[in-house]
């Protein structure tokens, strides 16, 4: 191993840029002349826009255009970019998400009015003149009222709220397992919504370009190329090669930036119709209201299990929030990104999912870290621990009995996934070691000598990510596929330029992608650069979510760099006089075997454009080579997360002491980033089981629209992690990764939970949901000691 | 429109803004300064911090015309040509920072904290950023890298001493 | 934030000439909490007068039996300043954040009254004594309820002044979002007794909780506090914490306030 190849902690080449200010956000750009956007947002979740009066707004100081949805109602609505069927093969229901509220507003922060002016301040100031004339309509935010169909309607053409109502499995052939059964457990459970919260607040530029034509959209962005194909072909009917779209530095996306917004098509539509480039800057508070929100399912599940303990069968009925519209990847998150899962580590031979999607008047709901993933995970390894407790066995001894065994790989799930490779015991048992398993009953002895209740608890789990082979999403109503591009340019001086289809918002790609380079091509790291987030630049792009950059867009890099080498043989085999088949190429040297001859790396570069007596009908002058990769199939990085809390029981306060998480994440390309990004998910699954949660009042207002109300972690909420990797390689790509993004959100939350019930089981307590707030764990505490109190 | 004047990274500026332009917009949009970063309303982030006459403050909360008169720092102005703060340099070997978005206020607010406190243990260093939110790192390399920070900075008093 | 003229004045005087000029002119003192209202729109003062510029205002003095503390003291100087009895200065080092403490200022809490900031249960709990450019204000007569106080239209808090207690002790429960007070309690045994003041909980504002300082009066020990006898519609309940949670957590934080005194 070099130290800047695969395996090795290089420090990153990007930081240099972000620890002197210099980082390139959304909104540090500006272009020449440019105007300032405010939206006008609806206050109310649902009503009849009755009257929309912008004459004040127009004339007021500094303003250069108002806009409504009666000017946006002949663009395309705002795409959902995977259909789902019903359980009779029927499609969804896919209502209209227009750019600008057309008649109706739909959930509080549905934009109403586009306001733009020479300063951000006199947006803000003429947004104020609107008058809105706005007929309240009673709103539906809880999902079971929702779907009850006497109460308000989202959309007309959805009846009773439902987007769709779907299955897996065949329930009767489940039904039958739990014949045989022993014993069955069940559980009522909610996945918390969440709001994203990366850092930087979205953002977009909308730019025309009136001698050329061209349209310029700098925006915040996961994914740029599949920004301007949404937005370019279903809603503004752009064609691609007259739309640029720019993610520079992006701020933190966790899933809430792929999406495309209609704040993007707005910037862009209304730019040439001002004639001036426009930006539009998103307020925290705006956020709150309009990126798309996370989780929110709830859930009721049955195990059967036989007396010994192994699982018989599983039945799962979840109803998943959408919020008031479809975002981009929404609908598949409950389903194919969620029921896909319920096998987890486990042999559970027979499984049954069915998934109601609803429609309420809330913010759309789509991806958040993990995304569909640390639903089942949730709720999976919230049951087997109570399943655990309920017949009395070990927590560990009830996973090891169902664990899929290390030699069944290639494994075949009951819910279509077939996982290529994992270890689950050796996960176990590395996180049971480090977490100093054994000597828990010590710690919890100690701690209750002052006052404190110990717990600890588990979670192993298994994800499916790398996202994802085209033939199998789209044979499952994905819109799109999800193959990754890469193009490898040598320069004439053998410094390299790697443009890539992913995009990096704070995972390293400059960094990662750049060692993969420097171990294949033998060159020094600092002659490598990483392009990307620039539809000018980069042919094509699927972008970065779903743990997919490594094993995608690596994979593409990967595969470039091997039409690289090989043109490069080609090269060194004429200028050497010797066969093709006898050069070798290693540690950025070209050699023939058998001989004392050798090229270094960069002769061969400079050879390449230099080429004076290349026989032309065989060898093409230049070293540049451009790949698309489509994975085989889904990734399976698994693990084991185990979480130990002190309770005060006089207050109810959680304290996360100890946080062990052991992942398979495959090969490890630098072992630093992946290790941060394990921190980060895990303090995202800490802060979704004790802290975050999203609250909307019966009228549909956020409650928790700020962060003085929404509780987001701080340094002082967790802990240090123990955090390490086992390995298993990915059978079916060439760097045998797997994908780490997601792995710390998707399997920390149970353990967590399972924890604050370990350590409130010996006062009775025997449920607590997510977030376990203070006030939560205290009451759950009183109603334990008072039971008739709780009735 | 009143006038401010002040020292900023050591250079004089002087400029006529609203009296509501808060600091943080004087940086960004009069001065270019783009490091210092606004990721909320609320003033709970911490991504604006940056020094007033040695103290870190939210510049999101506070008037460019209250600073009238004071010297300011921000990212741009803690390294030393292109030798890295100790503070800068060490979010760099312990990975500290990930989006780079919250990054100038956490290391503004860390500098502070060793102005105080030149050796903090983990716990005094996870309350004194109780107010810069981290979205990506979890923070765990936060800490480690203030530490390492703390140690070199000594290292550095200990060697000018001799 | 709408615009406004400000206003830098250097003396306590000039100030209240500003104040009294503009239509609808607001004072700023460490501007904590109004410049966040300002941007969210909530407040539009015509006139913001900044007492950012009267040097007069900021300072701690030892006056032997009590402390002064000037109206634009930084809740960091007051948590560093060893002048300042400790339960004092350990309240104000942790109020909101580091970058909140380094602007923040007593003479600003304390006008603002705001239900859930920690200054006021001191003022309460340690007898302390508002001193206004026209008046003194015990503190007891000072907080009149949520966001309210008993300064007049254009009187300006120059200093507040803390007798020292024998013995104090403030408690925090913290909003897990805001970091705000959810339930703080503030023990203090002073000259004229023990008083308990509670900050956070009550739906108008600070108060003194009247049974537990009765009944630590006559047993200073956590054992002998109740806080069950606090009506439970006097405490504010929202998604953080329930009036009942509040209750209890009065009941908590007091006793543990007491157990920090009793070392």
């Amino acid at each position: 191993m070099s130290d800047t190849g695969i395996g090795a902690s290089v420090k990153r080449k990007e930081d240099q840029r972000f620890l002197t200010g210099r980082g390139n956000y959304t909104d540090d750009i500006d272009r020449p002349n440019q105007t300032y956007a405010y939206i006008l947002r609806s206050p109310m979740a649902h009503a009849r826009i009755k009257g929309l009066n912008i004459d004040a707004a127009k004339a007021a100081p500094g303003v250069l255009a108002v806009f409504t949805g009666a000017d946006t109602a002949g663009l395309g609505g705002i795409p959902c970019g995977w259909g789902v069927n019903n359980k009779d093969g029927s499609p969804m229901n896919e209502p209209k998400h227009p750019v600008l509220a057309e008649g109706k507003v739909r959930h509080v922060g549905d934009p109403v009015a586009l306001v733009v002016a020479e300063t951000y301040a006199q947006a803000k100031d003429a947004a104020e003149a609107i008058e809105m004339d706005l007929e309240e309509l009673p709103a539906v935010v809880n999902m079971e009222k929702a779907i009850a169909g006497s109460g308000p309607q989202v959309h007309d053409d959805a009846p009773s709220n439902l987007c769709y109502d779907w299955e897996l499995g065949d329930e009767a052939e489940v039904d039958g397992a739990f014949k045989d059964a022993a014993h069955v457990v069940s559980i009522d459970i909610t996945n918390n919504r969440l709001v994203p919260n990366a850092m930087e607040p979205r953002a977009a530029i909308g730019e025309f370009d009136k001698a050329t034509g061209e349209y310029t959209l700098y925006t915040t962005s996961q994914n740029p190329h599949v920004i301007r194909l949404l937005m370019g072909a279903f809603v503004l009917q752009l064609p691609e090669h007259k739309l640029r779209v720019v993610a520079p530095d992006v701020g933190g996306g966790f899933g809430s930036k792929i999406y495309h917004y209609a704040e993007e098509a707005m910037v862009t539509w209304a730019a040439p119709r001002v004639g001036r480039p426009i930006k539009w800057v998103a307020e925290r508070a705006e956020s709150f209201i309009s990126d798309a929100h996370g989780r929110d399912h709830i859930t009721h599940a049955d195990l059967a299990l036989d007396k010994e303990g192994k699982f018989l069968g599983l039945k799962v009925y979840t109803k998943a929030n959408m919020g008031a519209y479809l975002s981009t990847f929404s609908t598949c998150v409950p389903t194919y990104l969620h029921s896909t899962l319920l096998a987890g580590v486990y042999t559970t031979p027979k499984i049954y999912s069915e998934v109601k999607a609803i429609f309420t008047n809330t913010v759309p709901v789509d991806a958040y870290r993990g995304a569909g993933r640390p639903e089942a995970t949730y709720l999976l390894e919230r049951l087997v621990s109570k399943a655990a407790w309920e017949l009395g066995m070990d927590q560990v001894e009830i996973r090891r009995k169902n664990f899929i065994p290390k030699d069944a790989f290639p494994y075949q799930t009951p819910v279509a996934l077939q996982y290529d490779s994992g270890d689950y015991d050796a996960t176990l048992d590395k996180a049971l070691e480090l977490a100093d398993y054994a000597g828990f009953p010590a710690r919890k002895a100690e701690a209750a000598k002052r006052g404190k209740l110990r717990g600890i608890g588990f979670s192993t789990y298994v994800e499916a990510c790398g996202i994802a082979p085209s033939a199998v999403v789209g044979s499952l109503g994905a819109r799109a596929g999800l193959f990754e591009s890469a193009n490898v340019r040598v320069h004439p001086t053998g410094s390299v330029s790697i443009f890539t289809g992913s995009h990096s918002h704070g995972q390293g790609h400059e960094t990662t992608f750049a060692q993969l380079v420097s171990d294949t091509l033998g060159i020094p790291l600092e002659n490598v650069d990483i392009v990307h987030g620039d539809t000018n630049k980069v042919a094509f792009g699927m972008g970065t979510y779903g743990s997919r950059s490594l094993a995608v867009g690596g994979e593409a890099i990967m595969k470039a760099l091997g039409k690289v080498t090989d043109k490069a043989k080609k090269i060194a085999a004429h200028i050497m006089e010797a066969s093709e088949a006898d050069i070798e190429f290693k540690d950025g040297k070209f050699t023939v075997s058998g001989t004392d001859k050798e090229m270094a790396f960069g002769e061969i570069a400079l050879a390449a454009y230099v080429p004076h007596n290349f026989p032309h009908d065989q060898l093409e002058p230049g070293l540049e080579e451009q790949a698309f990769y489509d994975p085989m199939n889904f990734t399976f990085p698994g693990g084991c997360h185990i979480c130990e809390v002190e309770v005060d029981p006089d207050t109810g306060v959680v304290e996360v002491v100890n946080m062990t998480a052991a992942d398979d994440v495959g090969r490890v390309i630098n072992p630093m980033i992946v290790e941060g990004q394990i921190h980060g998910g895990l303090a995202q699954g800490i802060g979704q089981a004790l802290l975050e949660q999203c609250i909307y009042d019966e009228d549909g207002q956020l409650v928790t629209g700020s962060y003085m109300d929404y509780c987001m972690p701080r340094a002082d909420n967790l802990p240090d992690f123990k955090a390490a990797t086992t390995e298993t390689l990915c059978a079916h790509n060439s760097l045998g990764v797997k994908g780490c993004g997601e792995v710390g959100a998707i399997g920390s939350p149970p353990s967590v939970i399972n924890a604050v019930i370990d350590a409130l089981r010996e006062r009775g307590v025997t449920d607590i949901s997510m977030p376990a707030t203070p006030q939560k764990v205290w009451q759950a505490l009183r109603a334990a000691e008072m039971p008739a109190a709780a009735e | 429109m009143p006038n401010v004047s002040m020292t900023v990274n050591g250079k004089q500026v002087s400029q006529e803004v609203e009296g509501r332009t808060l600091l943080s917009a004087f940086l960004r949009e009069k001065l270019d300064l783009t490091g210092t970063h606004i990721g909320c309303d609320t003033s709970q982030c911490g991504a604006c911090v940056v020094h007033v006459d040695g103290k870190s403050v939210k510049s999101c909360t506070l008037l460019a015309v209250q600073a009238d008169g004071a010297s300011v720092t921000t990212i741009e102005g803690l390294a030393q040509g292109d030798d890295l703060h100790p503070m800068q340099a060490a979010f760099r070997d312990c990975h500290g920072l990930q989006c780079g978005f919250c990054t100038p206020g956490m290391v503004m607010s860390a500098v502070d904290l060793l102005q105080h406190n030149p050796d903090p243990s983990d716990r005094e260093i996870r309350e004194w950023l109780e107010g810069n939110i981290c979205r990506c790192t979890g923070y765990h390399n936060i800490v480690k890298a203030v530490k390492q920070a703390a140690q070199s900075m000594k290292g550095q008093q200990a060697a000018a001493a001799e | 934030m709408h615009n406004f003229d400000y206003h830098r004045p250097s003396s306590l005087d000039d100030a209240v000439a500003a104040l009294g000029k503009g239509e609808d002119a607001s004072l700023v003192a460490g501007g904590m909490t109004l410049i966040p209202t300002m941007k969210q729109r909530l407040a539009a003062p015509s006139d913001l007068v900044d007492l950012g510029g009267i040097a007069d205002l900021v300072g701690i003095k030892d006056d032997g039996d009590s402390v002064t503390i000037g109206a634009m003291t930084t809740h960091a100087a007051v948590a560093a300043s060893s002048a300042v009895p400790p339960s004092l200065a350990a309240l104000a080092g942790n109020i909101g954040d580091a970058q909140v403490r380094n602007r923040g200022t007593i003479g600003g809490s304390v006008a603002n009254n705001d239900p859930t900031a920690c200054y006021p249960s001191a003022c309460l709990a340690l007898g302390a004594t508002i001193v206004t450019n026209a008046r003194e204000i015990p503190a007891d007569d000072f907080f009149t309820g949520m966001f309210e106080t008993a300064l007049e239209e254009s009187e300006i808090i120059k200093a507040v002044r803390f007798p020292k207690p024998e013995a104090g002790n403030y408690q925090k429960f913290e909003n897990p979002a805001s970091r705000y007070a959810l339930v703080g309690v503030f023990v203090a045994k002073t000259k004229d007794g023990v008083r308990v003041a509670v900050t956070g909980a009550g739906n108008d504002g600070v108060f003194r909780a009247g049974d537990i300082e009765q009944a630590l009066s006559a047993n200073f020990s956590p054992d002998a506090v109740d806080s069950s006898s606090i009506p439970v519609d006097s405490l504010n309940g929202d998604i953080h914490a329930s009036a009942e949670y509040r209750q209890h957590l009065i009941g908590v934080m007091a006793r543990r306030a007491v157990a920090a005194i009793n070392g």
